[in-house]
């Protein structure tokens, strides 16, 4: 019984954390884009008069959103049209479910995962679901019933396809390294050391395997520098057709999908909850010191380094939103199938002869 | 390849543009939160109804008519403004003074600001320096058009 207690706090405060941080990615696109272009941003929205920088701009957008016209075209698919936004929304939202947010925390002799359900696949499940999230893409473009949605449909299906194939591949150098498809325990692997100094992060393991899954990651979340599937400038996107609530559920998958991107390159990439040196009793730095912390501090720190890496890999994809031109289609069609996937390909390679060459 | 190469390095100089932009303003910008001042700001917005921007001492804006020092407008009715208005949206009536060194003056002097393309070319043709732009007055939106048309009582306070 207090099991199913345990899961269901972990899941809510899992959801919390996911959808709060989604919500606020929308301030920080805002702000950030500002205070890249020497401008201030949204700062008016207020409560009682009290601004505190533009905080409560995503709750005054939110509201905006709800009480505008929810205007489902006569000529759409009534049911698939009023489904793809949640279809979209629901695949993104349930892979924070794999992503391990710390170690285990020891409370009154139970040992708690800091992860909602830790399963032997959950890295091929977290593909997987990014995956069917372009179902949502593509029943949102063909029951919209419009030649422009429909483009956007399919120009979507075929760039998040084709990137697809890269995002998979450079994920199979890391599997070799790390012999698990467990995310918690690559993320285990992640915290030995090598050559007794350097953290064994997949940065430093797999370089190019994490510049294909960078330039792949960002075709998915299909924002600017490949926004084929919205190109607001030319065929305005498969959700054309959507307003009110249901146009910006798309919009908050796109940022939901900024964060589950980030997330992934922290757990896979960066080591996820470790911090450097740091193990279960406290800091062994390589250099002969000894910083010992009691459990709970311990787990502050994961939970803490994990935050912050997040935050910065979002930070780093509203930096490179905002500073790149969007590709053509068939620069975008190019650079998937001519580069990203022959380079996989070699990483492959180039990772199995290592590794039987080390032994 | 070499092109290649050179596109790759044309990707990462712009992101390292836009990440000193970033790091130049977050830097002044904590300054300011920390109220230490500084010379440069860290965004040139002029957030506009809180803090206004100068405006320069020729800068054309609502019209105001001189007074004697009577009290009565210096306007003489000569029609020259009324002449020389482009988009005709001045509009003067006139009546005979008391005084003959004056004898004409206005009885009603209507200027339609909805039609108003604020040329000056009014205050370049009166003789007698009787209407000048020099209000600094740039802000006079209404919600209606009738209340756009300055009459004589409205234009020399």
């Amino acid at each position: 019984m207090s099991d199913w207690i345990i899961i269901l706090i972990k899941i809510i405060c899992a959801l919390v954390w996911f959808l709060v941080i989604a919500l606020y990615l929308t301030w920080v696109e805002r702000k950030e884009s500002a205070v890249i272009q020497d401008r201030i941003g949204a700062n008016r929205a207020n409560i009682w008069k009290f601004r505190v920088i533009g905080l409560f701009q995503p709750f005054a957008d939110a509201i905006k959103m709800l009480f505008k016209e929810d205007f489902t075209p006569r000529f759409s698919r009534k049911f698939l049209h009023n489904l793809a936004p949640f279809v979209s929304f629901f695949f993104v939202a349930i892979t924070v479910s794999a992503i391990p947010f710390g170690d285990v925390l020891r409370i009154g002799g139970r040992e708690i995962k800091l992860q909602i359900v830790d399963f032997n696949v959950s890295l091929l499940f977290v593909m997987a679901m990014l995956s069917l999230g372009i179902y949502g893409i593509i029943l949102a473009g063909w029951s919209s019933n419009n030649r422009y949605t429909l483009l956007g449909g399919m120009r979507g299906a075929a760039q998040l396809i084709s990137y697809e194939v890269a995002l998979g591949l450079s994920l199979i150098g890391l599997i070799m390294v790390y012999p698990s498809l467990k995310l918690s325990a690559i993320v285990h692997y992640q915290g030995e050391l090598l050559w007794g100094w350097i953290p064994k992060w997949g940065v430093f393991l797999q370089p190019l395997g994490l510049l294909i899954f960078f330039f792949a990651a960002l075709a998915e979340t299909k924002r600017v520098p490949f926004d084929l599937p919205e190109g607001e400038n030319e065929i305005v996107g498969f959700f054309t057709e959507y307003s009110g609530l249901k146009w910006g559920l798309f919009m908050f998958t796109d940022f939901m999908e900024v964060l589950i991107i980030a997330c992934l390159l922290t757990t896979l990439f960066f080591g996820g909850w470790q911090v450097p040196w740091l193990y279960a009793d406290g800091f062994h730095f390589p250099w002969g010191g000894q910083w010992l912390l009691p459990h709970g501090i311990v787990v502050a720190f994961q939970v803490l380094a994990f935050n912050l890496k997040v935050f910065f890999f979002c930070w780093l994809q509203v930096l490179i939103r905002w500073t790149y031109p969007r590709f053509r289609y068939d620069q975008v069609m190019d650079l998937g199938w001519k580069l990203l996937v022959p380079l996989s390909l070699i990483n492959i390679a180039g990772t199995a002869i290592l590794l039987s060459l080390l032994g | 390849m070499i092109k290649a190469l050179g596109n790759f390095i044309a990707i990462i100089k712009g992101s390292l543009l836009t990440t000193r932009h970033f790091m130049v303003n977050m830097w002044f910008h904590t300054l300011k939160l920390l109220r230490i001042k500084t010379k440069r700001k860290g965004a040139v917005t002029i957030q506009y109804p809180e803090e206004k921007r100068e405006i320069a001492s020729r800068h054309r804006s609502l019209h105001r008519l001189l007074k004697r020092d009577d009290g009565k407008p210096r306007c003489v009715a000569c029609m020259l403004c009324v002449t020389v208005c482009p988009s005709e949206c001045i509009f003067v009536e006139a009546t005979e003074d008391p005084d003959p060194e004056i004898q004409k003056s206005p009885s009603s002097f209507i200027i339609d600001l909805s039609r108003c393309c604020f040329c000056g070319f009014c205050v370049e043709a009166c003789p007698e320096d009787a209407i000048r732009m020099d209000t600094g007055q740039i802000e006079f939106a209404e919600y209606t058009r009738d209340r756009l048309i300055y009459d004589l009582e409205k234009l020399t306070e």
